[in-house]
């Protein structure tokens, strides 16, 4: 199975974790409760985002807190960002041939 | 003019879109004119050249992009339906040296729509990816584009540091 950053949020439902936690860590049942789905759906998600490295966990007395890896967001950021940083240069290009043949003629 | 970009990764879609000065037969004829499209498509340094155009229906363009390195890679865009100075759709994908769609890159299918405006022309580019791997596939080939031009910044900061 394939586990990195892009894996992580493929899923409509752990990018709806994801905005969650990354107010605050938060309990499996914290996080269900948001949820239509199975707390048992839940915790599958959290294990697969946790394998992607996406999240940690923390105990806190008996119960675990799941909380958000800032560093690996960051790494979707820029891959995304370069993407669109492409299309915006290969367009500005585009602008500046445009302009020429509109003063050419 | 801001480029507003949209990449959906669960449904695999991409989509940018971009304002220009220019009424839409102008636009039109950079983006299915090979001389006009050399000057702009590939993403700086990276150079575009036309090795094919047939511009029409069941037709296609051939071109390479050639690295500051002087590295290649192919591109082909197959045209499926046109409708003069309104829209064109297609496929997009990489090739081989004799223009061949190589499978094991991403292959978008895709459509390119001008509208005119009281400015120019909106250009919305939308390509659907077979699966959201495909799409990270590219935007990860983007990435290393990107950083080729990075490295170009910064050997231009150490030339003028060591000048």
């Amino acid at each position: 199975m394939r586990r990195d950053v892009f894996q992580a949020i493929a899923d409509p439902t752990r990018r709806a974790i994801i905005t969650l936690i990354a107010l605050q860590a938060m309990t499996p049942n914290a996080l269900a409760e948001h949820f239509d789905t199975s707390r048992q759906a839940v915790s599958k998600h959290l294990k697969i985002l946790t394998e992607c490295e996406l999240v940690k966990q923390e105990s806190v007395g008996r119960e675990i807190y799941y909380q958000l890896e800032i560093n690996k967001m960051q790494e979707i950021d820029k891959w995304l960002e370069q993407f669109r940083k492409i299309w915006e240069d290969r367009f500005n290009q585009l602008d500046e041939v445009l302009h020429k043949i509109k003063n050419n003629k | 003019m801001k480029t507003e970009i949209i990449t959906d990764l669960t449904k695999a879609t991409f989509q940018a879109k971009r304002e220009f000065e220019a009424d839409v037969a102008l636009v039109w004829r950079a983006w299915t004119e090979p001389a006009l499209l050399d000057q702009w498509w590939a993403p700086r340094p990276w150079k575009c050249e036309t090795k094919l155009m047939d511009f029409s229906p069941g037709g296609k363009w051939m071109y390479e992009m050639v690295g500051p390195e002087g590295d290649r890679h192919g591109g082909v865009q197959l045209y499926q339906e046109i409708k003069p100075e309104d829209f064109f759709s297609g496929v997009d994908a990489f090739a081989d040296e004799e223009g061949k769609i190589n499978e094991d890159l991403p292959v978008a299918s895709w459509k390119n729509t001008f509208i005119a405006t009281e400015k120019g022309t909106l250009v919305i580019t939308f390509a659907q990816y077979p699966d959201t791997e495909s799409l990270e596939t590219v935007i990860k080939m983007g990435m290393a584009e990107g950083l080729t031009m990075a490295h170009d910044g910064l050997e231009e900061v150490l030339a003028k540091l060591l000048g």
